[in-house]
């Protein structure tokens, strides 16, 4: 086993200035090829949307504290739930991690200078930009009403509203992704720094990887498939409607060939930082390399054969359902070994509590909620009674908000430091940490049980069972904290912009090529490429005890 | 191995693949009009059809495309999204097992005792 | 042949293929580019793999339908335009090849030819859409059908037909502008196409993709057997 440390190279005189300086006009950001500069606008433009989403979801909290409703009208509120399923998920969660932190870290994780196509992840950028403009501007005009699936007939022939604006931006939104991963599937196979071999690449190259070949394989079908909803609202090509001669099942199985690929495009990211930051944290090599590195292409290829249970009550063939729901369980097992894997990695580690870890750990814990829930509802009998109650709703937000967020949050805090050089306060991480995994448990643990008392989702009002009511206070004051959980990093992290203290390259001692270059890295990221002489996590926890023993005794 | 990208192939390698292409078009209109297989069937002939389709896109793939002589990299990835396609034929477990809804004035409602009565009609738009 | 391989050497040893800043070497960014379309093609196979899939399921469930709507499209008019794509694939691969040869007049009047032989199948293809018009077989309010089968199942028929060579027709549309781009790029001599085949071959690679479904789309649609 090499344990040949990786040089740092350090800032000498000579050395370049940081990204972050390498210009300062707005047209230098605006029209950069530097893919951390890009990663930046997208963390400014994932934020803004993120932002809008949130609203949309506090007004749906608030609407329902009152069996009868509190504000708005039952048409206003399908257009509120219907903008907080479609900001959030193709305009926060999709591009969230890979677009930010995955733009930011591939190349340099790889020991490339850039990505592949800089051009073209400018172009993305845009398309994500243009994107989230049309669907923002259908929801201020008028908004949507058919909730994010779109389902036909509905979309396609009855709804009145701006389903036609909203699909263009959520068309060129698609593109934008599958410019993103079209970029990862080339810079990861064809950039990577000489003796950067396929197996030491870091496990969040893997989950980059594994997500851009869902994006690449997934995307372009919902892209037709809503090509062909706008078709039909504007030149009658019927292939949904049964007015005009369609299937709207069609439409759902088509749907779904990538909206669910679309939610391992969501989590597998996540996974991938999970990985990083908890052997940074636990001074340990990650247990079971191999396997965590092949459960992530296992996702990505098994998650394309399970589509069929979102549709157990269309009008979908019962033997056509039964497939599909042995086939499900079948995602469970690399998901399961990736959840092991983290576990045996933190067993016998040296446990450091800071608050990139905090994440993690919840992560941990909301996504094994959030998966085993997810195992209910694979199951055909008791998806039949469970479909489309808030069971549902409280699954997909532990796994998304449960997962892919906090390792959104996990990764923003373990990288920080390297994107801007600065450090936040660590106490105040660990608060927020804190205040998020009780405000999210205390709203989104109620609407399990609600779901199972046959409470229907997307309902404006619950007159005809107020004994609901307890349960969506509950989730309504859950969803209050987690506001303020939300609000504190975004206060804190920006405070730490100007006033936070110098991070240093390496504030956590972390391995990979990342931490071997100045905080915030150059333009070109590596004076020189870097050669890979071993194996990435090569973390000794008697070293660091070692080190840190050192200065004791001698001050001593 | 290295392939040298930028080193050019003969013309007359093209202007074969063309010409094949050409005799393929002809042999798939003629098929298009020739009975094979038992009466009333013509899954002969979607067959046939289908395989001169296929072996058009082939030749297109590996000559004009230059796949026959690139990289096993992109051999993977010119492979992979045709076979990715076949993947969605999966949703026809469903319809071959599902049974068939009838919807009115489109079979003669003569013919199957089963189908609906009537279906609601949706609103003018 | 060995005369045109030391042609080949010489024009290479004129002038070195530009590299670009993000990579180490020239086979690494050749093999970048090419494998990056590639990928960008899959994502078009599965694109368009939406739509035959739509087909596939309707043609199984509507074959009579699908006959007889289909003996009412021009079995010439569509043989015409399927050689013409054909030829301008030649064409294309043409231009590629005199790209790497670095011989700029034949590339640009290949690439000419090209956009040329796309422009007469999109002619071809208005034709054969406006005599669709005329005997109203456009889906929508005005469709109009006379036939054993029942008419929504024709409509669905036409709605395939105009969906799906509509979408491929914007392909060829778009095409037609990439190529003109590139064939004003490479007589301006701009940097970004100068010395470099990757241009071309890049958008040869896309045209044939429009060249397959083309080459898909023919048997589909005209050639329907009883």
């Amino acid at each position: 086993m090499s344990t040949v440390a990786p040089v740092f190279q350090g800032e000498s005189p000579q050395s370049p200035p940081s990204y972050l300086k390498a210009g300062h006009t707005i047209k230098s950001w605006l029209l950069t090829g530097d893919h951390k500069r890009i990663a930046i606008l997208y963390l400014i433009a994932v934020s803004v949307f993120f932002f809008f989403g949130s609203i949309a979801a506090s007004m749906i909290r608030v609407e329902l504290v009152s069996p009868r409703g509190v504000m708005l009208e039952n048409d206003t509120y399908n257009k509120v739930f219907t903008a907080h399923g479609i900001i959030m998920i193709f305009f926060f969660l999709i591009p969230a991690i890979p677009a930010v932190l995955g733009n930011f870290l591939l190349p340099i994780m790889i020991g490339a200078r850039d990505l592949a196509f800089p051009r073209l992840n400018l172009l993305s950028w845009y398309l994500y930009v243009a994107g989230g403009l049309c669907a923002l501007l259908a929801m201020a005009f008028g908004g949507v009403d058919t909730g994010w699936t779109f389902y036909t007939p509905y979309s396609s022939m009855y709804s009145n509203t701006n389903v036609t604006l909203t699909i263009v931006g959520a068309f060129i939104a698609g593109f934008s992704s599958i410019a993103t991963g079209i970029n990862f599937i080339v810079t990861v196979h064809k950039m990577r720094a000489p003796g950067m071999t396929w197996f030491r690449l870091p496990l969040m190259v893997w989950g980059s990887y594994a997500t851009s070949v869902i994006i690449v394989l997934g995307t372009p079908v919902v892209a037709i498939t809503l090509l062909l909803v706008v078709m039909e609202r504007v030149f009658h090509i019927g292939v949904f409607s049964p007015e005009l001669g369609g299937d709207p099942v069609l439409f759902q199985h088509l749907f779904w060939f990538y909206s669910h690929p679309a939610v391992y495009i969501m989590i597998l990211p996540a996974m991938g930082v999970i990985n990083e930051v908890i052997t940074c944290f636990t001074r340990k090599r990650i247990f079971g390399y191999h396997f965590i590195a092949f459960s992530s292409l296992a996702i990505a290829g098994l998650g394309f054969l399970v589509w069929g249970h979102h549709m157990f009550v269309s009008s979908q063939s019962m033997y056509q359902g039964m497939v599909f729901s042995l086939l499900s369980y079948l995602v469970a097992v690399p998901s399961a070994i990736k959840t092991f894997n983290w576990t045996a990695t933190i067993y016998k580690g040296s446990v450091r509590f800071q608050t990139p870890f905090l994440y993690v750990l919840g992560f941990i814990g909301l996504f094994v909620v959030g998966g085993l829930t997810g195992l209910f509802l694979a199951a055909m009998s008791t998806d039949v009674h469970l479909t489309d109650t808030y069971f549902v709703v409280a699954h997909f937000h532990y796994v998304m908000v449960g997962g892919t967020i906090m390792g959104f949050l996990a990764g923003l805090h373990f990288w920080w430091p390297k994107f801007f050089g600065k450090m936040y306060p660590d106490n105040w991480g660990k608060l927020s940490a804190l205040i998020i995994f009780i405000g999210f448990n205390l709203t989104f643990l109620p609407q399990f049980v609600l779901g199972y008392l046959g409470m229907p989702r997307r309902y404006h009002y619950y007159y005809f069972a107020p004994e609901f009511q307890f349960w969506h206070i509950a989730s309504t004051a859950g969803a209050s904290i987690l506001a303020v959980g939300f609000l504190i990093p975004a206060v804190y992290l920006l405070w730490s912009l100007k006033y936070g203290p110098d991070a240093g390259p390496n504030p956590w001692g972390a391995k990979g090529l990342e931490w071997t270059i100045p905080s915030p890295p150059p333009t070109t990221n590596f004076v020189e490429i870097p050669v890979v002489r071993e194996e990435p996590y090569a973390y000794d926890a008697e070293a660091d005890e070692r080190e840190e023993r050192v200065p004791a005794e001698t001050k001593r | 191995m290295k392939i040298d990208h930028s080193h050019a192939h003969p013309i007359s390698m093209y202007l074969k693949t063309f010409f094949a292409l050409l005799v393929l078009m002809v042999l798939t209109v003629v098929m298009a009009f020739v009975h094979v297989g038992p009466e009333g069937n013509s899954v002969l002939n979607n067959l046939i059809a289908m395989a001169i389709a296929v072996t058009k896109a082939v030749l297109v793939v590996l000559f004009f495309m230059h796949v026959k002589f690139s990289t096993q990299l992109t051999k993977f990835w010119a492979i992979l999204g045709f076979l990715w396609f076949l993947l969605m034929f999966i949703m026809f477990a469903d319809y071959t097992t599902r049974p068939r809804e009838y919807i009115r004035g489109w079979e003669p409602a003569a013919e199957d005792p089963n189908a609906p009565a009537a279906l609601p009609q949706p609103p003018a738009r | 042949m060995s005369m045109k391989t030391e042609a080949l050497q010489a024009a290479h040893g004129a002038e070195e293929q530009p590299l670009h800043h993000q990579f180490e070497e020239l086979p690494q960014q050749n093999e970048s580019y090419v494998v990056g379309m590639w990928v960008f093609l899959v994502t078009e196979i599965m694109f368009f793999g939406g739509m035959f899939l739509a087909y596939v399921l309707y043609r199984w469930r509507y074959s009579e339908a699908w006959f007889e709507a289909h003996t009412k499209l021009d079995i010439p008019l569509g043989t015409t335009n399927t050689v013409v794509l054909l030829t301008s694939s030649l064409t294309m691969a043409l231009a590629v090849h005199f790209a790497q040869l670095r011989n700029k007049r034949l590339q640009l009047a290949m690439l000419g030819a090209t956009i040329g032989l796309a422009c007469v199948f999109l002619v071809i293809k208005a034709f054969e859409w406006s005599a669709k018009f005329q005997h109203g077989l456009v889906p929508g309010p005005n469709f109009t059908w006379e036939g054993l089968v029942p008419a929504p199942q024709a409509q669905l028929f036409y709605s395939l037909y105009f969906g799906m060579t509509g979408l491929h027709a914007l392909h060829v549309i778009i095409g037609i502008v990439v190529i003109g781009v590139l064939a004003l790029l490479t007589a301006l001599d701009h940097p970004l196409v100068k010395n470099d085949f990757i241009p071309t071959e890049l958008v040869g690679l896309y045209w044939h993709f429009v060249d397959i479904v083309g080459i898909f789309l023919f048997p589909l649609f005209y050639l329907i057997p009883k």
